[in-house]
């Protein structure tokens, strides 16, 4: 197990490369960069000479190739470079807002297992009954109801009902759990149905997938209870891939985050990506791709590990 | 019918809370909460045009002089104690305030007024002025004695008491500045009522009180919070709330309508004219835009007086004007104004005109893309507006809206066709309006690219005159002279309307968003 | 050997059954996905002619009537503006379609392109695509057609930025190809296939007349899910002041900027063009599900 969890994070490094590289050229192939736009941004009027002086003194003068061996070397030691925009270290930008989006990740990822694994395994029980209707219907709402527009309604709803908004600023959860998560629970429902809506369909599809097996139908046969079939069986096969679908899904609930985020005025990595997108910022951009990247490629590698502990069926090895 | 209730609701709820500011003891102590609605790219006011660094950086800075928001526009002393100007006005000698202390610590004399200025007028490299041109006229900077700074102008210049009360010639300290120029940039060391906490990127900047602040008594605040809420709806959401407890750039009349039917009297509303407008810029380099025919087409095509009427329901944009502030002494009366191009009242006989010359430089069917800022209020309805009344000549328009940086860089680049320009004033003095319409030759910040000798003869001549009679006749003469070449021309001037918690005492409404900015005299009464 | 044609024998996973009329049983099996039909159906007809269906131009400015109630004039009330949110939503459909099908139908036939490369080539080709797939699917979807925006900036032909189309495909085709890729190996291997090589026809043709309409099925499926998918994300980026510019009718642009301030004074600016969103994601999503079900024998009862 050793041996092949360290081969598949081997075999993660390509990838990451691939990406960074990727990366690197796609922001690179209209010419161009930020040095311009920044200093003139001011209103002041900058001469060429300036311009092509800050260039040199960020590196932006000298061929591709280099800046890009540069950057490659960079990375090789853990350093995503200098935000062009703000000049301080792509990861101390990063850092200061990945607390407050890990954390609502996580309220979403709480909300959504305790709300899809009854919604989905009812939908599959209930097949082609109205239970199974309603249950598909609200979760193909998921899938369609912009994660960012659902954010609106909240918010405007508790202004209308309540009078009362969530915090604007962030409290950490250990310095005041209820400013904390009077904050953070809004944004984590807005991006967290989506992520529930596509886990209750998973499972209700492999719960429906396993319930045809042979091995349910021998226990049906046998006389064991419905319920017992249900929870011991049927529904702890179902579970693997709902577990595939979760991991997934976590690593992007980013993409969500990336609006919902704007809508609540939440300080965290996804309003970084816009900001760094709307400016620009070629380095943020970068160092950010990548941290998301990595961080999807190795949930995605801790999704598959686990599924080969708990499905016997997998051998790991080759 | 609602509408006007709500808006005279408004009215008196101002008149209120101004006399109760009056009336009260100022009380001391409290944290502020108010929202900025952009966050500051750096921290040195020198190098920027935008409020987001004023209202970042006023709390921790002090001018040489100040607006007396309650006189506006009369100028006090803020680290001048009192001044002299020459009969001849070549002379300005200020006499500082003594023990004045840096955040750091060390005390303000005069070299540190003269090594900001000398960074002002003189950028050493790798340093951003960005009004470097308004203090072309000054000879030298002399220091006599620690208390006593001396400045000497080449030529007489009726807008230099101005600039030396404009907020964003903060002083900075001589020592600062020669262990590196560029330092004020990223690190904050002023005078100011506040001292500098943290700046937490893309959330907040706070400031507490400076116990050592040279104006006694002063400020009433222990600390405040500047909370960036870069979506309006955000920032109005979090002032209903009760998360921020004022906005001080401004909101449209819609959003204070809103407001006040959510908060009712717990809101203080406040409204003036604002010395900022919105203007259409030509590239005269690009064809068919070199052709003034095409430009005063365009021009003429634009419904002013109907576009104000509507837009400033919704916008921050409001009252047609020239290139004075509309209402102020050297304003060009509505009477005047519209018989110049584009101010017509009789907008069909204006775009049947537009047309035929359209028609004659053989352009009937102009397509161009239109830059503009993506900030939501104004930008946006003015660009929409725009669309829409070059689509009723049959001119197509394509809206590209992007940040401001790359945006100001087109305009530096000259890689536009036609634009949304600001003009961003913090007085009404002609002068400081009009240097944007310069020859490109003499100012490179001309961003019509435009060379015009009678331009820059009636500007000089109105800069120089002491009579204020002949000076109101050259600073039309020279809006006629623009209006008609149409290199660039006003849309529309803003309309200030700011909006606090009642509880929010002792700060002061002004015609611009850059002043006042400093806290120092406001306070929380709870 | 002309009856070599894909008719005679049928992928295993994908069936298509024969009946008389494939339009009426699948409304019978899936009266869901019949009604998702029809609203795609008036959504394209409204997308194609909104002239005929649009009271207003959607680019009428009316300061007379700013913010105006629904009410037999403007059935869903009119914005900051006094345009007519009807007749935007109308021509925004335009947009989200032409975005959504143009992004769909781009990504989706690279990724099929490629996914039976991959599986029909195999060996060091099959690697290096799949490699490339992988490095693609590590981004989500979102952040990738960010990055594009990022690098191509804007280029509007027509009236469409065409770099907004190509940020949002590119996201779209490794997911296809992957799905393509497995289908086709399924059918790699049937001996219809080895047959046609051993006949020395070329790969173009093994490829075009062979594998290519067993593979319709799942390419199909994807392509429908896609569009549900572009629409949403031209939406999030009009939203966020990356996609479409004002004042252009798109639907994830009238909920930007200041639509959100007046929800009191004017929730259906809020609520109509999000319902607008919403529904037509929803009737693809539910289309190309039902459409699975349908083809996709192993969930037949």
């Amino acid at each position: 197990m050793l041996m092949y969890t360290l081969k598949r994070l081997l075999f993660t490094i390509p990838t990451l490369i691939g990406v960074a590289v990727l990366v690197f050229f796609m922001l690179r192939i209209v010419p161009g960069d930020i040095v311009e736009v920044k200093l003139r941004g001011d209103g002041g009027n900058v001469t060429q000479e300036v311009v092509e002086q800050e260039r040199k003194r960020l590196g932006l003068d000298r061929p591709l190739i280099v800046q890009f061996g540069d950057y490659m070397w960079g990375l090789a030691r853990g350093d995503l470079g200098i935000s062009m925009w703000t000049e301080r270290p792509v990861i101390e930008e990063i850092m200061i807002r990945l607390e407050l989006s890990l954390e609502v990740a996580i309220l979403a990822t709480i909300f959504a297992t305790m709300i899809s694994i009854p919604l989905g395994t009812a939908a599959a029980l209930f097949r082609n009954t109205w239970i199974d209707y309603v249950v598909r219907i609200v979760t193909i709402g998921g899938l369609s109801i912009p994660s960012f527009w659902f954010g609106m309604i909240i918010i405007v709803s508790l202004l209308t009902f309540f009078n009362w908004l969530p915090p604007i600023t962030f409290t950490p959860i250990y310095v005041d759990p209820v400013a904390n998560l009077s904050q953070l629970i809004w944004p984590a429902l807005a991006v967290g149905y989506r992520y529930c809506a596509v886990t209750a369909r998973m499972i209700r599809s492999s719960l429906l997938e396993v319930l045809a097996e042979d091995y349910i139908r021998t226990a049906r046969a046998k006389g064991v209870y419905e319920k017992l079939v249900v929870s011991r069986h049927a529904l702890r096969n179902a579970l693997l891939p709902a577990i595939t679908v979760m991991g997934l899904e976590f690593a992007f609930l980013i993409g969500g985050l990336v609006v919902t985020e704007q809508v609540f005025n939440l300080n965290g990595i996804g309003q970084l990506f816009v900001q760094s997108v709307s400016r620009n910022d070629f380095m943020l951009i970068q160092g950010m791709v990548i941290m998301i990247a990595a961080f999807y490629v190795l949930i995605n590698l801790a999704v598959d590990l686990l599924y080969a502990v708990f499905d016997p069926r997998i051998r790991y090895g080759n | 019918m609602k509408r006007l209730i709500i808006g005279l609701v408004g009215v008196a709820a101002f008149a209120l809370a101004g006399t109760q500011a009056e009336a009260q003891q100022p009380k001391r102590g409290g944290n502020f909460n108010f929202a900025i609605s952009a966050e500051a790219p750096h921290y040195d006011p020198h190098g920027s045009d935008t409020y987001a660094t004023l209202h970042f950086s006023s709390p921790f800075h002090s001018t040489l002089l100040r607006y007396n928001l309650s006189k506006f526009p009369e100028i006090e002393g803020d680290l001048a104690k009192s001044w002299t100007v020459s009969p001849d006005k070549l002379t300005y000698t200020f006499v500082l305030h003594e023990g004045v202390k840096f955040h750091s610590g060390d005390t303000l004399t005069s070299a540190d007024i003269k090594a900001t200025y000398d960074r002002i007028r003189n950028p050493p490299q790798g340093v951003v002025s960005t009004r470097r041109a308004t203090f072309a006229d000054i000879e030298s900077i002399e220091t006599p004695n620690p208390n006593t700074v001396v400045f000497k102008l080449k030529t007489a210049n009726s807008s230099m008491m101005d600039h030396f009360a404009s907020p964003w010639n903060v002083v900075y300290s001589a020592k600062d500045l020669a262990a590196d120029p560029a330092s004020p940039r990223t690190k904050i060391n002023g005078t100011g009522p506040f001292t500098f906490v943290e700046h937490v990127k893309g959330s907040h900047v706070s400031g507490k009180r400076n116990e050592n602040y040279f104006k006694k008594g002063l400020p009433y605040l222990d600390s405040y919070r500047g909370i960036f809420t870069l979506q309006a709806a955000a920032m109005l959401n979090a002032l209903q709330g009760g998360q921020v407890l004022a906005e001080f750039r401004g909101v449209s009349p819609a959003e204070r309508d809103r407001m006040i039917a959510a908060m009712g009297d717990k809101l203080r509303v406040e409204e003036s004219s604002w010395t900022l407008n919105l203007l259409v810029l030509f590239n005269t380099e690009k064809p068919p835009f070199n052709d003034v025919r095409v430009r005063r087409a365009l021009l003429m095509a634009i419904d002013r007086w109907g576009g104000s009427t509507g837009l400033s329901k919704i916008s921050t944009l409001r009252a047609v004007g020239g290139v004075v502030r509309p209402g102020s002494p050297l304003a060009t009366p509505e009477a005047e104004l519209v018989k110049l191009p584009g101010f017509s009242k009789d907008i069909k006989t204006s775009r049947a005109e537009a047309r035929k010359l359209l028609k004659e430089a053989g352009h009937e069917n102009l397509k161009f893309v239109l830059w503009n800022r993506n900030l939501a209020m104004p930008y946006t309805p003015a660009g929409v507006f725009l669309v829409d009344q070059w689509r009723q000549i049959g001119v197509e328009v394509e809206h590209k809206q992007s940040d401001t940086a790359p945006y100001i860089a087109a305009m530096q680049s000259g890689n536009f066709e036609v634009a949304i320009d600001f003009s961003n004033l913090f007085n009404d003095d002609p002068t400081l309006s009009m240097t944007k319409f310069l020859s490109a030759s003499k100012n490179p910040l001309n961003l019509s690219r435009a060379n015009d000798a009678e331009i820059d003869k009636l500007y000089e001549q109105q800069l120089r005159e002491s009579d204020v009679q002949k000076r109101r006749g050259y600073i039309q003469a020279l809006e006629k002279r623009l209006f008609e070449q149409g290199y660039q021309q006003p849309i529309l001037w803003w309309h200030r309307i700011v909006l606090s918690h009642k509880t929010v005492m002792g700060w002061k409404m002004s015609p611009s968003h850059n002043l006042g900015a400093d806290l120092a005299e406001v306070w929380l009464n709870q | 050997m002309a009856n070599l044609s894909p008719t005679v024998p049928a992928s295993a996973q994908f069936v298509l059954p024969k009946r008389p009329n494939p339009i009426l049983h699948f409304v019978r099996a899936q009266p869901m996905g019949a009604v998702s039909f029809i609203i795609i159906i008036i959504m394209m007809f409204a997308g194609l002619f909104p002239q005929f269906v649009a009271p207003y131009n959607p680019l009428d400015i009316d300061f007379a009537s700013i913010l105006a109630a629904p009410s037999w004039d403007h059935w869903f009330g009119t914005d900051a503006y006094g345009r007519d949110i009807f007749s935007r939503i109308i021509y925004g459909s335009r947009t989200a379609l032409v975005i959504g099908f143009a992004s769909s139908a781009l990504g989706s036939s690279i990724g099929a392109v490629l996914g039976i490369a991959s599986a029909y080539f195999g060996g060091r080709i099959d690697n290096w695509i799949q490699r490339f797939m992988d490095i693609l699917l590590a981004f989500p979807i979102i952040v990738l057609a960010l990055v594009v925006v990022a690098a191509l900036r804007k280029t509007v032909i027509y009236g469409v930025d065409v770099n907004l189309i190509i940020a949002i495909a590119i996201p779209i085709v490794p997911r296809v190809a992957r799905v393509v890729r497995a289908a086709a190996l399924s059918v790699n291997v049937m001996p219809y296939i080895d047959a046609a090589r051993a006949a020395g026809y070329s790969d173009a043709r093994i490829i075009f007349r062979h594998m290519a309409p067993n593979v319709t099925a799942p390419f199909l499926i994807m392509f429908t899910a896609f569009i549900a998918q572009a629409i949403l994300l031209e939406a999030s980026l009009s939203f966020l002041g990356l996609g479409v510019t004002e004042p252009i009718a798109a639907w994830g642009l009238m909920l930007s900027g200041n639509a959100a301030d007046f929800y009191r004074e004017a929730p259906w600016m809020v609520i109509f063009p999000g319902v607008a969103i919403s529904l037509a994601v929803f009737a693809f999503n539910l289309f190309g599900d039902s459409l699975r079900d349908y083809l996709d024998p192993r969930f037949k009862t």
